[in-house]
């Protein structure tokens, strides 16, 4: 593996840079990235850093780019006919789009949680160790080790040890989504995406996610997050991008941009008065 | 007050086109109960008759029966999905998960549309013309199972496409997030969440195929030689697992003696068979169910 790309980050506006860029250890940048269908261009150029235990929200109204941008990260706009994505994401020094680059092995890396919890048709135990087993891991203690750690990561493991055998869409909505994100942790990513993870969730699974999210931060998981949701945005990110009609206005250090707001556009979003 | 008039109305409504909706219902439900009723009663007698479902089929005289016809049915049953199935899950494999959106993509599953349609006699003459006549075959279970196979495979094809289509776009996705491919994920993910709806579309198009009678008159033939099932030459016309020799089946058996028979049973003989017939699709349909019920809960929890 490349070792991580430590350098500072050139593109990003200047706005609400209270932190010293210098100091954070990027693991991943776009640098101008576009998304294009057919002639429509869904997401202006971009560019955006993001550090390993860092928690970035994605925040913006409903068709603003946001998920769009989300998904040119993992390269899962490739499976969309008709998707073009421009630009640079930068994963450890390396471009993703550069020809030669293993997009299963960079996906093993770059996790996703999508916006409805969206578990295997499979056990509880198996919608966890069915993608590591795919991947290589065999020794059946290997796989329960890897099974428990998992569902403990994502704060579902009292719940379900039990009857690991059952169906995980006996589960809740909320312990679904969590299943769901133990399935991406097992595969020890150093990112996870999330769209909207809790879009779905009731209060209480919600907070349990937040939860989630905060631990994987804390254990060096870069997340990525999207949300609608700007109280989640403050209670879970440590800095925020803030997008609107394709295009990404203000990024900075969340606490900040929440409080002073630089961008007329955000003032006016935060304030209510749209989307 | 004229909102609530026309609330009324719509209620109103509402009620006549539930009753009109049970009413029809009821009337389908009616005539194919009878139907079975009918077909069932009228050859009760011959069903449980063990020297009528073993026995040979005679020409002339009375106390014909059915056995070499009821076992040409299932080996051509199982050879035609032998033959059928892998090739319509690697073509529904293909046009649900691979291909993409295009001429050519829209023009297969055209055609397979038209051919699903197809009429059995135009593939039964085909199959006379190039499998018995050009190629040689004769009339032969091989013949027969080649056509069959092209009378099911579009069907088949087509019932699998829209199983897998049917499964959810967020399977899909989850397993490429986690960096499977596209073939691991229809494998492991896809196919066991379509299964119980594949296992549907094969048991109904295995009903289609048992009771066919036009595609196989001209291909399989309507000569049903004794079957001694201590023969295993595979050249012997008796061998029963020869696949060159001919095989009239149930289906077309109740044809030729309708038509052509001569025997002064025939009215018993031919609704005992279709008695048969019945009773084996019948029995088809409730395993296999349960055979994709049981398959659905190995491969989703076990």
């Amino acid at each position: 593996m490349t070792p991580i790309n430590q350098g500072p980050v050139s593109t990003r506006p200047a706005t609400g840079e209270g932190d010293a860029a210098d100091l954070r250890s990027v693991i991943l940048e776009t640098r101008d990235v576009t998304v294009t269908y057919g002639t429509h261009e869904a997401l202006h150029p971009t560019s955006l850093a993001f550090a390993a235990g860092e928690v970035t929200s994605l925040i913006g109204p409903s068709g603003c780019g946001k998920s769009t941008y989300l998904r040119s990260i993992n390269l899962m706009n490739r499976e969309i006919e008709g998707c073009k994505v421009g630009g640079q994401v930068i994963y450890r020094g390396q471009d993703v789009n550069a020809p030669g680059v293993d997009l299963f092995e960079l996906r093993k890396h770059i996790g996703m949680v999508f916006q409805q919890p969206n578990p295997f048709h499979k056990s509880i135990y198996e919608n966890v160790a069915f993608a590591p087993r795919r991947h290589g891991i065999t020794k059946k203690s290997d796989l329960d080790q890897l099974v428990e750690e998992s569902l403990r990561a994502a704060a579902i493991w009292d719940e379900v040890k039990d009857k690991l055998s059952e169906s995980g869409f006996a589960l809740s909505g909320g312990q679904q989504q969590r299943l769901c994100i133990a399935r991406t942790l097992a595969m020890h990513p150093d990112i996870v995406l999330m769209d909207e993870p809790c879009s779905a969730l009731d209060p209480i699974s919600t907070f349990a996610v937040e939860e989630t999210i905060r631990s994987m931060a804390s254990r060096g998981i870069c997340t990525i997050i999207v949300t609608h949701n700007m109280e989640q945005a403050a209670r879970v990110s440590d800095r925020c991008a803030f997008f609107l009609l394709g295009e990404m206005v203000e990024t900075g250090v969340t606490a900040e941009m929440f409080a002073n707001p630089s961008d007329q556009r955000l003032d006016d979003y935060l304030t209510g008065r749209f989307g | 007050m004229a909102s609530s008039s026309a609330s009324a109305r719509a209620r109103r409504q509402d009620h006549i086109a539930t009753g009109v909706l049970t009413a029809i219902v009821a009337v389908i439900c009616v005539a194919l109960v009878a139907i079975v009723v009918y077909i069932v009663g009228s050859g009760a007698g011959k069903l449980f008759d063990v020297s009528f479902l073993t026995g040979k089929p005679q020409q002339f005289k009375a106390g014909g029966g059915i056995g070499p016809e009821l076992f040409n049915s299932f080996y051509l049953l199982v050879l035609t999905l032998l033959l059928s199935l892998p090739l319509s899950l690697g073509a529904a494999i293909y046009l649900a998960e691979y291909a993409h959106e295009g001429p050519v993509t829209t023009a297969a599953k055209t055609i397979i549309e038209t051919l699903s349609s197809l009429p059995s006699i135009v593939v039964g003459l085909f199959g006379m013309l190039f499998f018995v006549l050009q190629l040689g075959w004769g009339f032969s279970i091989m013949s027969g199972a080649l056509a069959l196979t092209m009378f099911n495979l579009p069907i088949l094809t087509r019932v699998i496409q829209q199983a897998l289509e049917a499964v959810p776009r967020d399977q899909r996705d989850a397993g490429l997030a986690l960096g499977l491919t596209r073939w691991e994920t229809t494998i492991h993910i896809l196919i066991p969440s379509a299964m119980p709806a594949i296992v549907t579309g094969v048991i109904l198009s295995a009903g289609r195929v048992f009771g066919e009678a036009a595609a196989l008159i001209y291909t399989a033939g309507q000569s049903a030689p004794m079957l001694d099932f201590t023969n295993f030459d595979l050249s012997s016309a008796s061998c029963p697992w020869n696949v060159w020799r001919p095989a009239e089946t149930l289906a077309v058996h109740i044809w030729k003696i309708n038509s052509e028979g001569v025997v002064p049973d025939l009215a018993a003989v031919s609704s005992g068979t279709a008695a048969v017939l019945m009773v084996c699709i019948l029995a088809f349909n409730i395993i296999a169910r349960i055979v994709g019920r049981r398959l659905e809960r190995r491969l989703t929890a076990e």
